[in-house]
């Protein structure tokens, strides 16, 4: 984080952009840093700089601890991602039925790399160890969908279904 | 309870979920209301029936007629015809000869020996009472009413039942020296956080039956002495999570979980914990940090969690389907679940082929089973006709075997079968590729903690990736193969330990195809481009 700041600082209140309540939703205990960074994430989207030092201040834990512990998990993000979250897997299992040829696909789709956010902020496209899917490799997901047996002409339609919700 | 003429399962098993199994069941539903069937039939949405591949398949009860491949457009005619005037559809019905691949799906069924699977698929795993008529709880209701903490944990040691993660410790000797450990807190742990690549029974297990890990999780508790138990759960397994906190609401709200179950004066409760994305997790301490809220990175052993696990408490810690064994073990007596097997290996075993077979999947069976069998006759073999390579058991952290092994017994006397993942290649895939590809996969996860690994996972990487390249030079074999040696000696936990495992296990296999790479510098299967390290990744 660029920004020093103390925990004790109170500035940072008020542009909460509606974590605030989640946070103080928690029991005030360290134990609860994760499922308090995934309520936070589920409801601002990603972990800012405000809101890691308000969780480390509500359940008293380190801002160091927060920001450690929200760079080490891969599902928390502290920069704001796009809308959809495309995950590839590019375990062994994925790999060998192709999982390449599929990056190749989205990456054309999407115009982005892997790690890459599109610029109308919708999709945010990454590449991730085993999904638990590999019975029907190669496989992504977006969001909370689930997509398996892909080749790659079937990338097209699949991302056409969410930009018609977008449009 | 309203009482249903008819019962139709819909299998909503991943695979069938993929073929559009929740749009036919939504519009089933609708159907029913639309003929205003409602109460008469009900739809249940179920875990795997086993035939996914010609999903998306639904079975009609009484009379247990199958039907597969079932599209929106058959449901009215299935509805109108069966459910209204009684009258089987016999286009869409599961006929195991109609086709091939359909009666080898057949016969890899028979083979199998469900246990732990026992209910998935013909129980709708988010209603408690499915659960309960096909004997749900009474393992949890004899233990706790008829047997002492130490008849469960003699029973499950005679059971033999060792771990089911990759360790296989004795589950009853971890359970005696936790109940034996000194401590006023104990819990148990519940390891769901399956990432492994190559695994994916857990995940069936929590969707099919979450029932059978809440009895499970019950039973141990009461064993070890622990009020709390965790279910420590992948974040990715959004279904997972939310059939089993189902599944912990109904238990609780029946008062089979909560203070003085069944009057025995015994208080159990359980909660879910998500997992935030990090192999290492699965790592038991490593697990026990996450679950305190910290990044996941693995402890110094001993002690080990029996004595000192969450809080410094005494802890058990098991994986998703050693804990469904217990209930079947309390229920049928360890005697019967010794019965099956082999000498060492007691019980069955879930394993998960998938790469190059025909149809990846999930299958049961006992311990003794061939490789042969689960890959060839059970998974059909490997697709398009080709020739078998190699076959990482338990995933990339496993060992590699070749062809030659095709006849060992999966035992823990013969060979080990890890968490049961089966990895297959076929003939066509360069060995250099896939080691590249695991070793990418460790350093991504290692947790950084110790240089072993944080260093020797990236130096493994980059050789493997200059041997791709055809940048290798003559002594990198025996480089990396001392490297693997260090690393399985002196990294600090499993990751490290076992990260360079199947690339020296398969050294020695396919001695030939890695001299070709590093030493003349080609791809014998043309896979690696060999172009001098250009455009290789950079990590
Ligand atoms: S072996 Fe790897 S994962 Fe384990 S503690 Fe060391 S760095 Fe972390
Ligand atoms: S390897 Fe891709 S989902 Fe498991």
């Amino acid at each position: 984080m660029e920004q020093k700041q103390c925990s004790c600082c109170k500035s940072h209140q008020g542009t909460s952009g509606g974590y605030s309540e989640v946070i103080r939703s928690f029991e005030r205990k360290p134990g609860n840093l994760i499922p308090a960074l995934h309520a936070v994430q589920a409801a601002a989207g990603y972990l800012s700089e405000e809101a890691m030092l308000e969780v480390a201040e509500w359940l008293n834990v380190p801002v160091s601890d927060v920001y450690g512990t929200a760079t080490f998990y891969t599902l928390f993000a502290t920069k704001p991602k796009g809308k959809y979250i495309v995950r590839l897997c590019d375990s062994p299992p994925c790999h060998i039925e192709g999982s390449n040829t599929i990056m190749a696909a989205i990456t054309e789709e999407l115009g982005i790399k892997p790690g890459e956010t599109t610029e109308d902020g919708n999709f945010t496209f990454e590449i991730v160890s085993c999904l638990g899917l590999c019975g029907v490799a190669p496989a992504i997901m977006v969001n909370e969908d689930v997509y398996g047996n892909l080749s790659p002409e079937m990338i097209g339609d699949i991302f056409l279904k969410y930009r018609k919700k977008e449009s | 309870m309203p009482f249903y003429r008819a019962h139709v399962l819909v299998c909503n098993g991943t695979p069938c979920i993929l073929k559009g199994s929740r749009a036919v069941q939504t519009a089933l539903v609708d159907e029913i209301k639309k003929k205003g069937l409602e109460n008469e039939i009900k739809v249940v949405e179920t875990g795997c029936l086993g035939i996914s591949e010609v999903g998306p398949v639904m079975v009609v009860y009484p009379e247990g007629i199958t039907y597969c491949g079932v599209t929106v457009n058959d449901v009215p005619t299935i509805v109108e015809e069966h459910l209204l005037k009684g009258r089987v559809v016999e286009r869409l019905v599961y006929k195991e000869r109609t086709a091939s691949h359909v009666s080898a799906a057949a016969a890899s069924r028979s083979r199998e020996q469900r246990v732990v699977l026992k209910n998935v698929g013909s129980i709708d795993p988010t209603s408690i009472e499915e659960y309960i008529a096909v004997g749900g709880y009474e393992a949890m209701g004899k233990a706790l009413t008829q047997m002492t903490p130490l008849e469960v944990i003699k029973a499950v040691k005679d059971s033999g039942l060792r771990g089911r993660g990759g360790a296989a410790f004795p589950t009853g000797l971890k359970w005696e020296l936790t109940a034996d450990a000194p401590g006023e807190n104990k819990t148990i742990v519940c390891n769901a956080d399956e990432g492994e690549p190559g695994n994916f029974k857990d995940r069936l297990i929590l969707e099919g039956d979450p029932h059978s890990i809440v009895e499970a999780m019950i039973i141990a508790g009461y064993a070890i002495g622990a009020n709390k138990g965790y279910v420590y759960i992948r974040g990715e397994y959004h279904q997972s999570v939310s059939h089993l906190e189902r599944a912990i609401a109904v238990a609780r709200e029946m008062e089979l979980l909560g203070e003085d179950i069944l009057g025995s004066r015994f208080n159990f409760d359980i909660e879910v914990f998500k997992g935030a994305g990090a192999y290492i997790c699965g790592e038991e301490t490593a697990l026990l940090e996450s679950l305190e809220g910290t990044r996941g990175e693995s402890r110094m052993k001993p002690p080990y969690p029996p004595t000192s696990g969450l809080h410094g408490q005494p802890t058990v810690i098991n994986n998703v389907e050693t804990l469904a064994n217990i209930p079947q073990i309390i229920a049928n007596g360890a005697e019967w679940f010794a019965s099956i097997g082999t000498e060492k290996s007691k019980g069955t075993k879930i394993f998960s082929p998938c790469g190059d077979v025909l149809y990846p999947g999930v299958y049961e069976v006992p311990f003794g089973t061939t490789m042969r069998e689960v890959i060839y006759e059970m998974a059909g073999g490997i697709k398009s006709g080709k020739d078998l390579k190699a076959v990482l058991i338990g995933g990339p952290s496993g060992i590699c075997i070749s062809k030659e092994d095709l006849d060992r017994q999966f035992a823990f006397e013969d060979l080990p079968p890890g968490a049961g993942a089966l990895i297959v290649i076929d003939e066509d895939k360069c060995i250099v590729d896939i080691m590249q590809n695991c070793a990418k996969f460790f350093l991504h996860e290692s947790c950084g903690q110790c240089v072993p690994c944080r260093e020797g996972t990236k130096r493994l990487y980059e050789l493997f990736t200059w041997w791709q390249g055809g940048a290798g030079s003559p002594g990198d074999l025996a480089l990396a193969q001392s490297l693997g040696d260090v690393m399985s000696v002196s990294a600090k936990c499993g990751l490290g330990q076992f990260a360079a495992t199947a690339f020296r296990t398969s050294l020695p296999l396919f001695e030939e195809e890695y001299r070709a790479h590093v030493v003349d510098r080609v791809c014998p299967s043309g896979v690696c481009k060999m172009n001098n390290g250009c455009e290789s990744e950079v990590v």
